[in-house]
């Protein structure tokens, strides 16, 4: 195992929990838990976004998927980059003045229903496990690929941080944590990259597919992960097949990926719908993610959440130039993961693979774990805070007078489910998860946000009617492809990649349900509107 | 009752010139009909609103035609795909490298528009009264 690898671990941690109780001598009231006293200036705050943001799914799955399937999926990173431009452009200024803690509050200050405020909650909560399981996962097999250790070993540990740290020092103390980990994360990803391209240089720039198709770089033992036919001969479960430097790397039929060259270009297997419908729940879905919201209260006021979200556009996008060149990379220096199908450990393996075993190599292979656990750390606090944030108000009714027991009790009520559910529930896919989370958040919030932000006429009516159609709807598709069988052809396609069809639904549910109840428009919409739109200068 | 009981003393409050000032402003017509809610406050309020979505409804349609259309574009016309621009097929350079400034170009156009209005508002609430 990699010497470099529990120092630098056990350093991440250390600093994670240390910034943590550095935080916890600032907070001192409820408010200073849940929202940092509204006084974290735009930088720190879109660092902290941006650390919050960046999830083993960005971290590990972009550079996989790419190294998978080639240029079609850059419309991961870049949806992920998007999101925040239609959170920029419709929703970020207003929601901050509306002055709101939490999404639930959100429907409570704009449409006063208590029915659409338990729902909003248990959104808030359905996504957020949804997203936070993944998580765990992702921190568990990180500890197998990486460290041999056991899966739940992982998973624990990272789950026991993360709640230790939610609880003890709430979201003031991870503002600063998430910060430190988004530059944590650019490094871990940055820093290798620039020694990966020089021994490319010093390679000879070798090609990305050559003519005949990938070959091995070095002498190569693959050991195969499922009974599969490679190159025409079955092989099982275990065997080792060894590979010389030049060999072609052969077809395994288990594996989903493309092998040839026309990886370079776009019109893989995936359909136009599929393409259109990730592009929809990744532009629409980032406004509605629960743990992204609840940051935007931390803004003094609408023109600085303005700027915080314009900053945080420019640190993501310049984050997700990156994976790109890990995944292109790995095409050279991994192809062995092509035949297992462990795609997403490519960035955990690229430094050691391309730039040997020496030093330089572990140095830097450390270096890129201890970003892989910042991606998990961060995210799931980040999760964790506002899921039991919403524990905390509407399941606990602890209102804001609240103590700070009561939302350690949350936070740790929070926790236990994921932590447990991602213990039993191995073998789910990551990164479509996480898709499948931007789809439910896409279908849910997104209209409600929107529409409540911008059109006085919504009702309450209108509201719940078009929450449950869209995000009831994604739920099913959520449930379906997660535990249900294997779909084939179009209904696979509708149900993998939802967002589509679940999107337009809620709209014009929330649209037409809302006309035909507009005797409950609240009285106090123009009030309502007037707080959401006009800038805090003119306060009265 | 106590002398240090915080019922019998009232919170010190400190007096600022500025604030008694501020405190003064809402007798100016403008302001009030926006506070209490009078017709025209109203469509003062409409006004802002309806320049605020117009402006992220035209710079999101800038984001749907120059992003959306790629993979119509891609799909219909494969060999636009083919087109190497520095030795890179154009749709990684497109997506994976110039999609990003794009979009934070857009962001920081709206920013700017954005706030812009903002202050015509302002300005149209602070007008002297004539």
């Amino acid at each position: 195992m990699n010497p470099y690898l529990v120092p630098g671990l056990i350093v991440v941690i250390l600093v994670t929990v240390g910034i943590g109780v550095y935080g916890l001598r600032f907070a001192r009231t409820t408010s200073d838990f849940l929202v940092a006293s509204r006084s974290v200036s735009p930088a720190w705050n879109a660092a902290a976004i941006s650390g919050e943001y960046l999830s083993a799914a960005s971290f590990l799955g972009v550079a996989g998927l790419i190294l998978r399937y080639g240029v079609d999926v850059l419309w991961y990173p870049v949806g992920f980059a998007a999101g925040y431009l239609a959170l920029l452009l419709f929703v970020a200024a207003p929601l901050r003045r509306s002055g709101a803690f939490t999404l639930p509050d959100f429907c409570q200050v704009r449409l006063g229903s208590p029915t659409l405020r338990r729902l909003a909650s248990v959104f808030v909560v359905f996504i957020g496990c949804l997203y936070l399981v993944p998580q765990l996962q992702g921190a568990g097999l990180t500890f197998t690929t990486v460290a041999g250790g056991s899966y739940a070993w992982g998973a624990l540990l990272v789950g026991v941080v993360v709640t230790a740290n939610v609880a003890l020092g709430g979201m003031r103390a991870i503002t600063f944590v998430q910060a430190f980990q988004y530059w944590l994360k650019l490094t871990a990803l940055a820093v290798p990259v620039i020694f990966l391209a020089l021994q490319w240089q010093s390679d000879g720039r070798p090609l990305v597919t050559p003519e005949a198709g990938a070959n091995f770089p070095v002498a190569t033992t693959v050991v195969i992960e499922q009974d599969a036919t490679v190159g025409g001969v079955p092989v099982e479960k275990g065997q080792q097949l060894s590979f010389e430097a030049g060999d072609a790397v052969p077809v395994v039929s288990t594996v989903d990926a493309r092998f040839d060259a026309d990886w370079l270009l776009p019109g893989g297997d995936g359909s136009l719908f599929v393409t259109y419908s990730l592009i929809l729940a990744t532009f629409l879905g980032t406004m509605g993610l629960p743990h992204v919201l609840v940051r935007f209260y931390t803004n003094p006021d609408g023109a600085s959440a303005r700027r915080t979200t314009l900053v945080v556009l420019g640190l993501v996008g310049t984050f997700y130039l990156l994976p790109t060149l890990y995944g292109v990379l790995g095409r050279i220096y991994t192809p062995q993961l092509l035949m297992t199908g462990r795609t997403d450990a490519v960035v955990l393996l690229l430094p050691e693979a391309a730039l040997g075993g020496g030093h330089l190599g572990r140095l830097l292979g450390a270096l890129v774990t201890a970003g892989a656990l910042a991606a998990f750390l961060s995210t799931s606090s980040g999760l964790l805070t506002s899921v039991a944030g919403v524990v905390f108000t509407d399941v606990l009714r602890a209102g804001r007078s609240g103590s700070i027991r009561d939302f350690r009790l949350a936070t740790v009520l929070a926790a236990s489910v994921p932590v447990l559910l991602s213990l039993y529930v191995s073998n789910m896919d990551v990164s479509r998860v996480v898709g499948l989370a931007f789809a439910v958040a896409a279908s849910s919030f997104c209209p409600l946000l929107v529409l409540g932000i911008w059109w006085r006429r919504l009702t309450d009516v209108g509201a719940i009617a078009g929450v449950l159609a869209g995000g009831g709807a994604s739920m099913a598709a959520v449930l379906i492809t997660v535990l249900g069988p294997p779909l084939d052809g179009w209904v696979a396609d509708a149900v993998g990649q939802p967002a589509a069809w679940t999107v337009p639904l809620a709209f014009l549910v929330m649209v037409v349900g809302s006309l035909l109840t507009s005797r409950r428009v609240p009285a106090d919409v123009g009030a309502t509107m007037l707080r959401l739109h006009s800038p805090e200068a003119l306060r009265v | 009752m106590t002398a240090d009981d915080p019922r019998a003393t009232p919170r010190r409050t400190r007096v600022v010139l500025g604030e008694a000032a501020a405190r003064r402003r809402p007798a100016d017509r403008t302001r009030s009909d926006l506070a209490e809610q009078t017709p025209v406050g109203e469509a003062l309020v409409k006004g802002l609103m309806r320049a605020q979505l117009a402006l992220a409804l035209r710079l999101a349609l800038v984001v749907v035609i120059a992003l959306g259309a790629l993979p119509l574009l891609f799909a219909v016309a494969p060999g636009v795909a083919g087109v190497k621009v520095f030795g890179i097929y154009l749709p990684w350079l497109l997506l994976g490298v110039l999609s990003f400034p794009f979009l934070i170009g857009v962001g920081w156009a709206y920013v700017r528009w954005a706030e812009r209005n903002e202050q015509d508002f302002i300005a149209l609430i602070r007008r002297p009264e004539q």
